[in-house]
């Protein structure tokens, strides 16, 4: 019998059953470490400028690693529903000091520096401290005032600054009229439901990130849903006027003909009216818990 | 029929080369011979004839392409086997970190001698080289001859009933040679069975109770030196000085001149006529010797008769 | 065994007699540096300075040693030929290798010691006190060692196989790789199609996954390793170590020394 072959057979055969409890392990390994990640998400280094004479000339490969961390700890959070986002400004911080021309990580963090829990870290000012490092560094680039604007139109409800913030945009060479159009509407109207849907329209039509178009996508679904409770505040304030007495139930207003059937919010739950007849998200629609905080802001 | 110490069988090895090792060449091709219990072999042939490959495969440094070989009665395959046999590499090189004394205890330890043991045979081999006042000097330092006897050490320092040595005697000074000359005699004389590779003939001539020829990887002859290598003298050189104006010898028109020194080449049978011619002059005669045929020329020899013999073959065959 | 012993011991004479331990000096002065400086500026986190430089050098120091002294100890004694002498004794070739790993892995132990025994007296002096989180830097530090270990056994494995150049960057990139895998398990915020999923989870798996060995973000801020990490860092080494050293001895055992 060949003493070659049984040999290599044997040696095949523990190898393989070594890496299979390699493998095994690892997956142990991975659930106990869990508890040592969350403590560690720090970042070793934390200044941006020691970061970048580290760097040397690599700087901005260092930047793009940087920029990929910070979507991997944005989708990491995200998939774990935590909502503490500290790390993100740090992260992006030194990625665009690493690589000033970055434009997707100054994008990324308009968005989700600002935007409020759970869905962004909360911080519109540094969105501003980026959108304005990112507008030094890039100053043709027209869509960081539209961020700039959004950041101070949706989170810091500066509507003067918001409006101020388009119409720098808009005196940019190749904007689109969209620009100064916004510029003039905040100006007047300061927020209202049609500003903030085409704001979050445009921003899902143009984003190319994929976690900003999901956001503005999410954001939309809540605008519309405000426009239709606000269209049924109407059908009730007419209802009240009709019959004297204010509706306690959506299907009062089909049966007086104002309405016709049961209106259904954007994931398909039927709206109610309720505290004060007036009309609101269905306790057991997915949107009502994020319509409540909106309220509450 | 008796069990040699070494018995080598259709032993070829083939190196890939070239992009991708794509192709092959072979550096040694159907190796079949034997060497006797107790007899000093020599390994004969150019650079790059095959010696070094042979004896690398014999210590399974390098592995076979086809062919078996058996030392002791046991297969190379056998590393119990390697407790009886010595080997020195071809310009061996050891740590150079170590004294003489500290490398061969490490080697001694891989043979199961007790501390004492060890130390005792350590200090013997050292002796018997000629290095006990070396010994404890790291080898960095060690002249090419130096590293040749701690080598040699090394190789015999376990006793081994068979030494097989690659060109022991390259980059030796004379006294050096002698040495080891000495020291594989005494090998002999102690009952031990000797492989020995070297392209100079006239070690062989002296040591070998035996030879074998390796030519371009393949064995061309084997047999006594005597019959092997009896190839007729080609002449004779005289190595001579005449001072002040030399006369008109004959001689001096063959002759090449270096100061007062001459050297003449001519056939055996003026030699006697010269002699005198120059004892007439006087001349001082320093050295008279045979000329003998390199090695590479008796192996160009074999080659070209080979090639005769295959042609006269093809012409008879047609 | 006896003869892997021997091996083992000449190797760890080789390196203490090529000055590889004079790298101490080098970090005894780094910590003396740090202590100093750090005992100047006094900002309420020398401690964490100091433990964190520490453990990076300790950590960056042994990947040094651990690649080059692997590759070279290995490779020069096929270059010089100081092998052949070796091998012609009663050894066997994976009887070598096993040496060669446990002298380097010594040498590493005593390396890696002294410099955590600096960190300790770089800490005390820093602290005036020992506190009883910082017993948990001999965690992080034994955690090291096993990544050490693996490294060297990486080297070695490379070393058999190709030349010194090439098997130092292979073993640099297997770390680096190493370093990476657990990334390649978790990707978020990349869209990919299932079986290239599959493919890097699978490859993610069979890398040498060396972010297991670093407690580092914990020890530093004075947290607990739990003992769990301990011994499932040492199990995963003592098995990869095994798989790798099995490889290397297969390759080895065939190889024709030129």
């Amino acid at each position: 019998m060949n003493h070659r072959a049984i040999h290599g057979t044997i040696l095949g055969a523990a190898l393989l059953a070594g890496f299979v409890g390699v493998w095994k392990l690892q997956e142990k390994v991975d659930t106990e470490r869990t508890t040592l990640q969350m403590e560690n998400d720090e970042l070793a280094l934390r200044s941006p400028a020691v970061m970048k004479r580290l760097s040397l000339e690599y700087a901005p490969l260092m930047g793009a690693i940087y920029w990929t961390r910070a979507v991997q700890y944005f989708g990491g959070k995200h998939q774990a529903h935590e909502q503490n986002l500290d790390q993100l400004w740090p992260i992006l911080d030194i990625a665009t000091t690493l690589d000033p021309n970055l434009i997707v990580a100054y994008h990324f963090g308009a968005t989700f520096l600002s935007d409020a829990p759970p869905r962004g870290a909360g911080e519109p000012d540094q969105a501003v401290m980026l959108l304005e490092r990112g507008i030094k560094a890039n100053p043709e680039h027209w869509r960081f005032y539209q961020d700039l604007g959004n950041v101070y139109y949706f989170d810091k409800k500066d509507y003067l600054k918001a409006s101020q913030a388009f119409e720098a945009g808009g005196r940019l060479p190749g904007t689109p009229a969209f620009m100064k159009i916004m510029a003039a509407k905040i100006a007047a109207e300061g927020e209202s439901l049609e500003t903030s849907f085409a704001l979050w329209m445009d921003l899902y039509q143009t984003a190319t990130n994929k976690d900003v178009r999901k956001n503005a996508e999410d954001h939309l679904r809540l605008v519309k849903m405000e426009m239709e409770l606000r269209a049924l505040n109407q059908i009730a304030d007419a209802y009240e006027r009709k019959t004297k007495q204010r509706a306690t139930r959506i299907s009062d207003l089909a049966q007086a003909g104002l309405l016709s059937g049961q209106p259904l919010d954007p994931e398909g739950s039927p709206y109610v009216l309720g505290h004060l007849g007036r009309a609101e998200p269905n306790p057991k629609s997915p949107l009502r818990e994020e319509w409540m905080k909106e309220k509450k802001r | 029929m008796t069990q040699g110490a070494i018995e080598i069988e259709n032993l070829s090895k083939e190196y890939p080369y070239g992009f991708l090792n794509l192709k092959k060449k072979m550096s040694l091709e159907g190796l079949t011979m034997r060497v006797e219990d107790g007899e000093v072999f020599g390994f004969l042939g150019p650079n790059g004839a095959g010696k070094s490959t042979t004896i690398k495969l014999l210590m399974r440094l390098i592995f076979p392409s086809a062919g078996t070989a058996r030392i002791l009665g046991k297969s190379i395959d056998d590393v119990s086997m390697h407790g009886s046999i010595g080997y020195l590499p071809e310009q061996p090189y050891f740590y150079d970190y170590l004294t003489a004394h500290e490398m061969l205890d490490y080697f001694a330890r891989f043979h199961g001698l007790t501390a004492n043991d060890r130390s005792a045979r350590v200090a013997v081999m050292l002796k018997k080289v000629g290095l006990d006042t070396a010994k404890k000097i790291q080898l960095r330092k060690y002249s090419k001859g130096m590293l040749q006897r701690v080598g040699l050490a090394q190789a015999i320092l376990h006793d081994p009933q068979v030494v097989v040595l690659d060109e022991p005697m390259s980059g030796l000074d004379p006294l050096g040679r002698r040495e080891v000359r000495d020291i594989i005699l005494e090998l002999k004389r102690e009952g031990r069975t000797v492989l020995f590779s070297t392209h100079v003939l006239s070690d062989a001539e002296m040591l070998c109770d035996r030879v074998g020829v390796i030519v371009g990887g393949k064995l061309r002859g084997m047999g006594a030196p005597g019959e092997l290598l009896d190839m007729k003298a080609q002449g004779m050189e005289i190595l001579f000085e005449l001072s002040g104006v030399p006369g008109n010898l004959p001689l001096l028109t063959k002759a090449t001149r270096t100061g007062e020194r001459y050297r003449a080449q001519l056939p055996e049978t003026e030699l006697y006529e010269a002699l005198d011619a120059l004892k007439a002059a006087s001349a001082r005669i320093l050295l008279v010797t045979q000329i003998k045929p390199t090695l590479e020329e008796y192996f160009m020899h074999l080659v070209e008769a080979d090639r005769a013999q295959a042609s006269a073959v093809e012409v008879s065959g047609k | 065994m006896r003869n892997v012993q021997t091996v083992a011991a000449n190797t760890f004479r080789e390196a203490v007699r090529d000055r590889v331990l004079y790298n101490l000096v080098f970090f005894a002065l780094l910590m003396m540096g740090a202590a100093i400086l750090v005992g100047q500026i006094s900002i309420g986190i020398e401690r964490d300075v100091i433990v964190s430089l520490g453990l990076t050098a300790i950590s960056v120091i042994g990947i040094f040693i651990a690649i080059f002294l692997g590759v070279a100890l290995v490779s020069r004694e096929m270059d010089k030929r100081t092998l052949y002498a070796l091998l012609a004794k009663p050894v066997k070739r994976w009887e070598f290798l096993l040496g060669k790993f446990f002298g380097l892995v010594m040498t590493l132990t005593v390396n890696t010691a002294a410099m955590a025994a600096g960190l300790y007296i770089a800490l005390w002096s820093v602290n005036h006190a020992l506190l009883k989180s910082d017993t948990y830097v001999l965690v992080a530090v034994y955690l090291i060692l096993l990544k050490l270990a693996l490294i060297v056994a990486l080297a070695l494995l490379f070393s058999c196989f190709t030349t010194p150049f090439l098997a130092i960057l292979f073993t640099a990139g297997m770390y680096v790789a190493g370093l990476l895998a657990g990334d390649l398990r978790t990707v978020h915020g990349v869209e990919l199609d299932p079986g290239t999923l599959r493919l890097m989870r699978g490859i993610s798996y069979l890398l040498p996954n060396f972010e297991n060995f670093n407690v580092m973000g914990a020890v530093v801020h004075g947290r607990g390793v739990s003992a769990a990490i301990a011994w499932q860092a040492t199990l995963y080494a003592i098995l990869y170590i095994a798989i790798v050293l099995m490889g290397a001895a297969v390759v080895f055992s065939r190889r024709n020394l030129k």
